[in-house]
């Protein structure tokens, strides 16, 4: 999102207006996930910044042109700094009745629809539940609406190429990817390029889906003249000199994990079970074996987070990796992290919950999980990514806090930064300071304690096979130093207020204000990946003169050591959430703040509008 | 068993007992194995700073405390996946899981089925005494129908789990039974450490508060040798001093007890016991004590490859050639460089 991008803030006047957001909704089978994907290449390509969300059904080929088998792609690019996946698209293009019903309400008024009228039979509309053709019957008034008969022109481009129907139907996207990159003046090469190396064992696919994207290119040059549809350049974005790539927060995470186990000179060891949204992290890491990444797909949650504190036990960085119910599967290991003081990063990519709840969904659900999720006093740190782009140093993050302080840390991200793409400036690892650990090798001065400590309350990691240091730990409270079995009462006293401690005192940064100004009217307090829309609702709020700041935070346990002074230098605190109110309870409980809730849990990213809305009523 | 990378030294059983008391009630089986395992330890030419004693929770799952070795005592039924990871960061240490019918069988039951499907080397002693001790009595996944316990006080109407029967259907390549106070027990545990692959063991424990002497039947040692059939590799199945041996019944495709007439065995059909014949083990690990005696030692045994030993082997082929240059991977796929005229790939 902005993190690559000069940042101009407040000295834009509409800061979207030179924006464009294109939504691409067809059936879970017409590939729209790809077709958004490499559209969002060409907005690179085009030096636009860019903010991506892949909107798709956890049925992975639910029955064709149902309403519930919808699969969209939305993307907002422009040439400024782009923060959120955008509010109301201004293009939308549906390739059946039923991407039209349920994308069409979100779509700008005046926008317009580019619809594949070919797909709009009987069958088709009535699975969609519409009565009339809505392309005919004046139900699309308020948009401009250019019906073309994409399955047809498909069809037609792809004919010398002597494919069956059903494949020659599935070139569909690639025509309406070439109609966008005419509509946006974007370059076809890379796009051709990438197919050719895709379908590199089938060259007449290959030169179908070329023919079907440079028909979908020349239909939108001569169709110019006639109806609604108009050539649109968006200049490039101001963007810092330097290299670039696409990152979706999946690969943030998995990156920035290898990054944190080479900073911290360990090799990783990650157990995982597939989970939407967290696999494709596993999917990542198992494909870095040269990275001393060993990687174990493991027979359930549970057995996912024992092998990794298993791992650690060994002398590895143990990771796991799930969402919401995995997660909560993965509670009780995670006392015995906490209880034997071994390092461990957990991964929550956050979804719609409780019990099975939204799979494919965003959600922030899961901070009171992550933050008081477990029997007994179990304090545990918790770090939150705002962006694809932030998960990669969040994961670093969670890496050092969990060797330097010998403790199990929640990494939290969400559905929504797991999937999404943003343009991310290749940071030089070189300017990231290492932090190897130190494994005990013989007994110190004054003999081993197992659960002898440092001056950050840490105790020595010793590996098994270690000679002199043999120690036994486990789950049952340990006594003082020798980490024995101890009940006694003043022990566990003792033992409970150091494993409290020691997270408190685990040093994390001041917190910063984001944009605006230490103190003043109103903060708009977020965590997570609604930094975004409250960046840009913030942004445009200040540029028509509001005192209103952002504060975002990273380090939600233990929260920065400034945090309640700053939050009660403004006169209102607000706090948006994809919840019900948590962080809010958090910020209440630890500061007596009057933080008010704004809510959302519609399974979508805020809107910048809501948030927009939310700062106006704040303000009243 | 593992590959040992440290120079063996000699050990005595001095060397295996730690400074811990032992919590376990006075007379329970577990204090006979810790003892059988603490003898076995110095004749297998392991080191105690190379072994690890992993358990889940339950009587037996305090062992670790025990044992001078490095220990992790862990939460309950999930010793295996802790034991996986453990062994998959450091395949030379040699792991020994300690876990219960409770443990290994009911909350556990899944991770015992996972390690012995991938067969991670290493020992699993379970020590089955058809009772939840801990907890005070409540009858277990391997306790007998109409058994009467604090949950079932008119007793239990489910049918039992076959700890062995269970193992060998899990893919197990070793499975060996042995009883608490069996002075055979170490030759047992030596078999299993030789082992390279998962090594199930069965132990079964007497557990005197809750479930005192279930076993008498066959382990009592008066009349033993009538009801104990403890098998040896490349010997005749015979037992009651010679006078009684285990033969194939061809036709109905199940074992059958035979007579032995003046030790001539082989006139009676006794099979002779191969350690590596997997069909006649699943027809020890089924026989049904009463018809049958007790199978005991070493029912199964044929090695085939380790997971870890696998999963090394892939990591460095995959890794084979490759340089782990984490900067060059960050800018791996599509890249684009904006310079101040503008992105070009």
């Amino acid at each position: 999102m902005a993190t690559a991008v000069v940042d101009q803030a407040d000295k834009r006047q509409s800061p979207l207006s030179d924006a464009v957001v294109v939504r691409f909704a067809g059936d879970s089978g017409d590939g729209m996930q790809l077709t958004g994907g490499q559209f969002t290449l060409s907005s690179a390509l085009a030096g636009n910044d860019f903010a991506t969300f892949p909107d798709f059904p956890a049925e992975i080929r639910a029955p064709q042109g149902t309403l519930f088998g919808v699969s969209a792609f939305q993307i907002n690019f422009g040439s400024s700094a782009i923060d959120t996946a955008g509010d109301a698209p201004d293009v939308l293009v549906a390739m059946n009745p039923a991407a039209l019903k349920t994308n069409v309400p979100q779509l700008k008024q005046g926008g317009l629809i580019i619809a594949d009228e070919g797909e709009f039979n009987d069958r088709n509309l009535a699975k969609a539940k519409y009565e009339a053709n809505p392309l005919d019957d004046g139900s699309l008034a308020k948009w401009q609406l250019l019906k073309l008969n994409i399955s047809q022109l498909t069809m037609d481009a792809v004919k010398p190429f002597g494919l069956g129907n059903k494949e020659a139907l599935r070139c569909k996207n690639m025509w309406t990817l070439g109609l966008a990159l005419w509509m946006f003046d974007r370059d076809r090469q890379p796009l051709i390029d990438w197919l050719n190396a895709k379908f590199a064992k089938a060259p007449d696919l290959a030169a179908a889906n070329v023919a079907a994207l440079n028909a979908g290119h020349a239909y939108g040059e001569t169709a110019e003249l006639a109806g609604p549809l108009k050539q649109h350049h968006v200049d490039p974005a101001p963007v810092a000199p330097g290299l670039y790539r696409t990152l979706t927060g999946a690969e943030g995470i998995a990156l920035g994990l290898v990054a944190g186990a080479q900073l911290a000179k360990l090799p990783m060891f990650f157990g995982g079970y597939p989970i939407t949204p967290a696999s494709a992290i596993l999917h990542h890491l198992s494909r870095l074996k040269e990275y001393d990444v060993t990687t174990f797909q493991a027979e359930d949650e549970i057995a996912a987070i024992c092998s990794a504190i298993g791992a650690s036990y060994a002398g590895s960085l143990g990771v796991t990796s799930s969402s919401g119910p995995g997660i909560a599967l993965k509670g009780e290991a995670m006392g015995l992290a906490i209880m034997t003081e071994l390092p461990l990063v957990i991964v929550n990519s956050q979804r719609g919950g409780p019990s099975t709840g939204l799979p494919t969904k965003t959600e922030q659900s899961d901070l009171y999980q992550a933050v008081y999720g477990r029997n007994g006093d179990a304090p545990m740190p918790v770090v939150a990514a705002r962006s694809p782009g932030d998960a990669f140093e969040c994961a670093i993050e969670a890496v050092r806090i969990a060797v330097q302080y010998m403790t199990p840390v929640m990494l939290l991200t969400d559905g929504y930064i797991a999937n999404a793409a943003e343009p991310w400036a290749v940071p030089d690892l070189t300017t990231y300071e290492a932090f190897p650990v130190e494994f005990l090798t013989e007994a110190p001065e004054g003999g081993f304690k197992p659960y002898g400590r440092d001056e950050n309350l840490k105790r020595p990691w010793v590996k098994p096979g270690t000679p002199g240091l043999l120690h036994r730990i486990g789950g049952i409270e340990k006594e003082l130093d020798t980490g024995h079995i101890n009940y006694a009462p003043e022990n566990h006293q003792a033992m409970t207020d150091i494993r409290k401690d020691k997270i408190d005192g685990i040093k994390v940064p001041d917190q910063v204000v984001e944009l605006g100004a230490e103190g003043g009217k109103l903060a708009v307090v977020g965590w997570g990946s609604t930094f975004g829309p409250i960046h840009q609702a913030v942004r445009r709020k200040r540029a028509e003169g509001l005192d209103v700041s952002h504060v975002h935070i990273r380090h939600i346990w233990p929260l920065p050591a400034n945090l309640g002074e700053l939050l009660k230098s403004y006169d209102k605190v607000i706090v948006p959430e994809m919840n019900t109110g948590q962080l809010k309870t958090v910020l209440r409980d630890q500061y007596l703040v009057d933080a008010k809730p704004v809510n959302k849990v519609s399974g979508q990213p805020f809107t910048i509008a809501e948030i927009e809305a939310a700062i106006e009523e704040a303000l009243k | 068993m593992n590959e040992m990378t440290t120079i063996a030294r000699t050990t005595t059983l001095k060397d295996w007992e730690t400074d811990q008391e032992v919590r376990w009630c006075p007379g329970c089986g577990d204090y006979a194995i810790l003892k059988a395992v603490q003898r076995t330890m110095p004749e297998i030419g392991t080191t105690p700073e190379n072994t690890v004693f992993v358990s889940g929770i339950g009587c037996s799952s305090r062992f670790p405390y025990y044992m001078e070795t490095y220990g992790f005592h862990t939460i309950h039924g999930r010793a295996p996946a802790f034991a996986t990871g453990l062994k998959l960061a450091n395949p030379d240490l040699d792991i020994w899981i300690v876990t219960g019918d409770g443990d290994g069988l009911s909350i556990g039951g899944n991770h015992t089925m996972h390690l012995i499907r991938r067969n991670l080397d290493c020992q699993i002693m379970l020590f089955n005494n058809e009772i939840y001790g801990l907890t005070k009595g409540q009858y277990s996944p391997t306790s007998r129908v109409g058994t009467t316990s604090p949950s079932t006080p008119y007793g239990s109407v489910d049918r039992p789990a076959q700890p062995a029967a269970f193992a060998l259907g899990a893919g197990a390549r070793f499975v060996a039974r042995g009883f608490d106070v069996s002075k055979e027990l170490p030759n047992v545990l030596k078999a299993a450490h030789a082992h390279k692959g998962a090594a199930f063991i069965e132990i079964f424990q007497n557990c005197i508060v809750y479930n005192k002497d279930v076993f008498e039947d066959f382990a009592a040692p008066k009349g033993a040798e009538d009801r104990q059939l403890w098998l040896k590799n490349g010997e005749p199945m015979i037992y009651a001093k010679g006078t009684k041996g285990i033969a194939l019944d061809a036709e109905a495709l199940h074992l059958k007890t035979v007579d032995v007439v003046d030790g001539d065995w082989q006139a009676a059909g006794v099979i002779v016991h191969d350690v590596t014949n997997r069909s006649v083990a699943h027809m020890l690990v089924e026989m049904r004590f009463g018809e049958f005696p007790m199978a005991l030692g070493v029912l199964y045994d044929d090695p085939r490859p380790t997971f870890e030993a696998d999963v090394v082997r892939q990591n460095k082929a995959a890794a084979e050639g490759k340089t782990a240059d984490l900067q060059s991977l960050l800018k791996k796929g599509q890249t684009w460089t904006v310079t101040e005229g503008g992105p070009e790939l």
